[in-house]
C-alpha cells in the first residue's frame, strides 16, 4: 500500500513542466516576437482586447508562450497587469477623432463621408490557400512595392479628415433623443468590485474584455430569440485613437497640454434597435436607441456583439437571461470563466469524501 | 528584457486595498468585504482569492505553510508555495506549529492553532445563499435585513426528503450571532474548529472577489436545528492505517489487490509528527 497522491507533488510538478517545455522546443523551431506581431494581428488584436492590456509586443510574447493558447495568453497578460502600477488616467477619448481605416454603415448607403471598406476578410473566399507554403520574402516584397506604387499614384489631400458619425445624422432629423453628456466619472472595475445594479460604466468594461467568443454567443442568443434587440449596424468603424494623459500636477484649469502617450487600435460599433416609447400624449411610439460595442484591435464580430448586449442590459425589464447584467457580466470572463472550470481538474478528496458521508448516513437511515 | 517582480508580487497600492479590505472583514465578523481581486499568476478558482490575502499580509520574518485538500505536497499547494517564495523569498515549512501564516484549501489543520498565526481559506463560492439565490443583487439585501429562512428552508427540505441533514463539505454557520456564512468546502468535521478560534481565520475568494474573516474567540454555530442536531462525518470504527489516530479527518483509500478499503489521516503533516514522534518513543527505551 502506498501513501496515495500526497507525496512527490514538487517532483511531479519540476516533470510536468520539463515536459511542457520539452514539447515546445522538440521540433526545434523558434518563432519571434515580432514574426508574431507581424503575421498574427488578428490573434495579438484579440489578446490585448480579453486581457484589457494594450501591448502588440507582449501580446505576441504571451502567445509565444502560451504557444498560442487563446486563454493561456490572456491569462498571462492579465497576471502581469496585476504587477504594473496604475498611476494615471487618460484624458476622455472623443472617437470623432479616430483616424480611421475602415468605416461602413449597413444602414444606409450613402453615408456622408462615404464608406470605407479598407482591409477586411469579409468579401475573401474562405479556401485554404496552398499558395502560402510556398511563399518566398523577395516574391512579397515585389508585391508590396508594386501595391505602394498603386498608392503613390492616388492623390493624398493635405487635410485629415475626421468622418462625422453616421447617427449625428439621424440625431438632426429628431429620430434619436439627444443626451446631455454624462461627464459621471467611470467606474473602474480593475480596482473596485462590480456593484449591482451596475452603472454603464462598469457593464462597457466587462462587456469589452469579455472573452470574445462567450460575448459573441451571447449577442447571438439574443438576436436569435433569446433577447429583445434586432439592431442595424449604423456605423462600424476600426482606426487609431489618440490617448492623452494630463499634466500629473496641473489644475486642469491651467492650459498646459496635455501628454500624449500614444494611440490605441480598436474597433467601434453603434447598433440602431427600435424601441417603443410613448410619447406626452401616452401613445406608443418607435424611436432608436444605441447599443455602443468598442473593443482593441481589429474584432467586429466581437464589437457588434458587445453592442447588442449593452443595449440588452439597458432593458433589464424584459425576462431573457441576455437581459440579466448579472448573467451576462459574470460568466464572459476569460480568466473567470476558464479558471473555475480547470479548478475542476484539482483533488476534490475531503469535500467527496464529505458529500459520501451524507449519502452513506442517508442510505443507512433508509434501510433501518 | 528581464523585469524583476516586486516583493509579494502586487504593487503596493495592490497590497494596501487588499488589507483595506481584510480589516473591514475582520471588524465585520462574517460579512462579505467585496474587493477589486486581481488577476494572479495561478489560474482563478485555483486559490487566487487566498493567494491574495497571504501576498498582501506577508512578511519577510514570516513561515508559510501551504495545503490542499490536507497535503502539504499536492500538485497545487506545491506550485502556490513556489509562486509565494520566488517572489517574497520567505521560509517554507510543513509544520503546523512552526507556521505564522497558513494557506489551505478547504481543511483546517488537526493541531490547535494559535493567537500568533493566522489561517487563510481558499473559497470558491463565498455565497452561503447561492442555491437559494441566484443574483447576488438580492443575495447582498438578504443579508442586510438578516433574512435567512431560505437556508434554514434549504436544510428543512433536505430532512423532509432524505430524514436528516444531507449537507457535504461547507455547511453553513452563523457567526458572531449574525452573519450568516460559508466556511469554504471545509467538511463539517472542521466546522467547530471555527468556534472561539484563537487564529484570525480569513477567507479569500478570489473569482468572486470577497473577503471575509473570523476573527479570534468568535463565536461560531453551524446552522441546525434542536431536533435535528448537526452532526460531523463519522469515521466510527476506522483508524490511520499509519500512525493510528482516530479522532482526525481520514482519506478512505482502496487496497488495489484485496478491493477493501483503508484509512489514512488526511491532514499529512498531522500524520508525519505523530509518526515521528512515534519512533522516537519507540526509539527511547534503547538509549536507556
Amino acid at each position: 500500500m502506498g501513501y496515495v497522491a500526497v507525496k512527490g507533488g514538487t517532483k511531479a510538478i519540476e516533470a510536468s513542466i520539463k515536459r511542457l517545455t520539452y514539447e515546445r522546443l522538440k521540433e526545434s523551431e523558434i518563432i519571434e516576437v515580432k514574426t508574431i506581431m507581424a503575421t498574427m494581428r488578428s490573434l495579438v488584436d484579440q489578446v490585448m482586447s480579453e486581457s484589457s492590456l494594450y501591448s502588440p509586443f507582449l501580446a505576441a510574447l504571451s502567445i509565444k508562450q502560451a504557444e498560442g493558447s487563446m486563454e493561456e495568453a490572456v491569462f498571462i497578460m492579465r497576471a502581469h497587469r496585476s504587477t504594473l502600477p496604475r498611476l494615471y488616467y487618460s484624458q476622455t477619448v472623443e472617437s470623432e477623432s479616430m483616424f480611421v481605416e475602415r468605416r461602413i454603415s449597413a444602414s444606409f448607403k450613402d453615408i456622408p463621408g462615404g464608406q470605407l471598406l479598407g482591409a477586411t476578410t469579409d468579401y475573401t473566399h474562405r479556401l485554404l490557400d496552398f499558395s502560402l507554403l510556398d511563399e518566398r520574402v523577395k516574391q512579397n516584397e515585389e508585391w508590396v512595392k508594386a501595391y505602394e506604387l498603386e498608392l503613390a499614384n492616388i492623390k493624398a489631400t493635405d487635410k485629415v479628415s475626421y468622418f462625422p458619425k453616421v447617427v449625428e445624422y439621424l440625431r438632426k432629423e429628431g429620430l434619436f433623443d439627444t443626451y446631455e453628456a454624462d461627464d459621471t466619472k467611470p467606474v473602474d472595475i480593475t480596482k473596485e468590485n462590480l456593484p449591482f445594479p451596475a452603472p454603464r460604466s462598469a457593464r462597457l468594461q466587462v462587456l469589452t474584455r469579455g472573452q470574445t467568443g462567450a460575448v459573441t454567443a451571447l449577442g447571438y442568443a439574443s438576436l436569435r430569440g433569446y433577447g429583445q434587440v434586432h439592431p442595424t449596424v449604423g456605423e462600424v468603424r476600426v482606426g487609431a485613437l489618440p490617448v492623452y494623459v494630463d499634466q500629473p500636477n496641473g489644475t486642469g484649469q491651467n492650459h498646459e497640454d496635455p501628454y500624449y502617450i500614444g494611440e490605441i487600435k480598436v474597433s467601434e460599433v453603434e447598433s440602431f434597435v427600435p424601441v417603443s416609447t410613448k410619447n406626452q400624449k401616452n401613445e406608443a411610439e418607435l424611436e432608436f436607441e444605441i447599443g455602443y460595442g468598442v473593443c482593441y484591435g481589429q474584432n467586429e464580430t466581437k464589437a457588434i456583439a458587445m453592442s447588442i448586449l449593452d443595449q440588452c442590459l439597458e432593458h433589464p425589464e424584459s425576462n431573457f437571461p441576455t437581459h440579466d447584467e448579472e448573467f451576462v457580466l459574470l460568466h464572459i470572463d476569460s480568466v473567470e470563466s476558464t479558471g473555475f472550470i480547470s479548478h475542476l481538474k484539482l483533488p476534490h478528496y475531503v469535500t467527496f469524501q464529505s458529500k459520501l458521508d451524507s449519502v452513506r448516513e442517508v442510505k443507512k437511515e433508509g434501510k433501518e | 528584457m528581464k523585469t524583476m517582480t516586486h516583493f509579494a508580487f502586487f504593487d503596493e497600492g495592490s497590497k494596501k486595498e487588499i488589507r483595506r479590505a481584510t480589516l473591514k472583514a475582520v471588524a465585520i465578523p462574517g460579512y462579505q468585504v467585496p474587493f477589486a481581486s486581481r488577476e494572479m499568476p495561478i489560474a482563478r478558482g485555483w486559490g487566487t482569492g487566498g493567494l491574495q490575502l497571504t501576498l498582501s499580509l506577508i512578511g519577510k520574518t514570516d513561515i508559510v505553510k501551504v495545503i490542499d485538500q490536507g497535503a502539504d505536497e499536492s500538485v497545487n499547494a506545491v506550485s502556490i508555495k513556489k509562486l509565494v517564495q520566488q517572489t517574497t523569498n520567505v521560509a517554507l515549512t510543513e509544520n503546523t506549529e512552526a507556521a505564522s501564516l497558513i494557506q489551505s484549501r478547504h481543511r483546517i489543520p488537526e493541531v490547535p492553532l494559535t493567537k500568533e498565526q493566522i489561517l487563510v481559506l481558499q473559497v470558491p463560492t463565498p455565497e452561503p445563499l447561492r442555491q437559494v439565490e441566484a443574483s447576488e443583487y438580492i443575495t447582498k439585501r438578504l443579508h442586510a435585513e438578516d433574512e435567512y429562512s431560505g437556508v434554514w428552508l434549504l436544510l428543512f427540505e433536505q430532512i423532509m426528503k432524505y430524514g436528516k441533514t444531507a449537507t457535504g463539505a461547507d455547511h453553513p454557520v452563523y457567526v458572531n450571532g449574525r452573519y450568516v456564512m460559508a466556511p469554504s468546502p471545509i467538511p463539517r468535521f472542521d466546522n467547530q474548529k471555527l468556534h472561539y478560534s484563537e487564529a484570525l481565520i480569513l477567507l479569500g475568494a478570489g473569482r468572486e472577489k470577497k473577503i471575509y474573516a473570523v476573527p479570534p474567540y468568535t463565536d461560531v454555530n453551524s446552522l441546525a436545528f434542536e431536533d435535528y442536531p448537526f452532526t460531523v462525518e463519522s469515521f466510527a470504527d476506522h483508524t490511520c492505517y499509519l500512525c493510528g489516530a482516530d479522532d482526525v479527518f481520514l482519506d478512505e483509500l482502496i487496497d488495489e489487490t484485496s478491493g477493501k478499503s483503508y484509512y489514512q489521516c488526511n491532514d499529512t503533516s498531522y500524520c508525519v509528527d505523530r509518526l515521528n514522534s512515534l519512533k522516537e518513543k519507540e526509539a527511547a527505551p534503547t538509549h536507556a
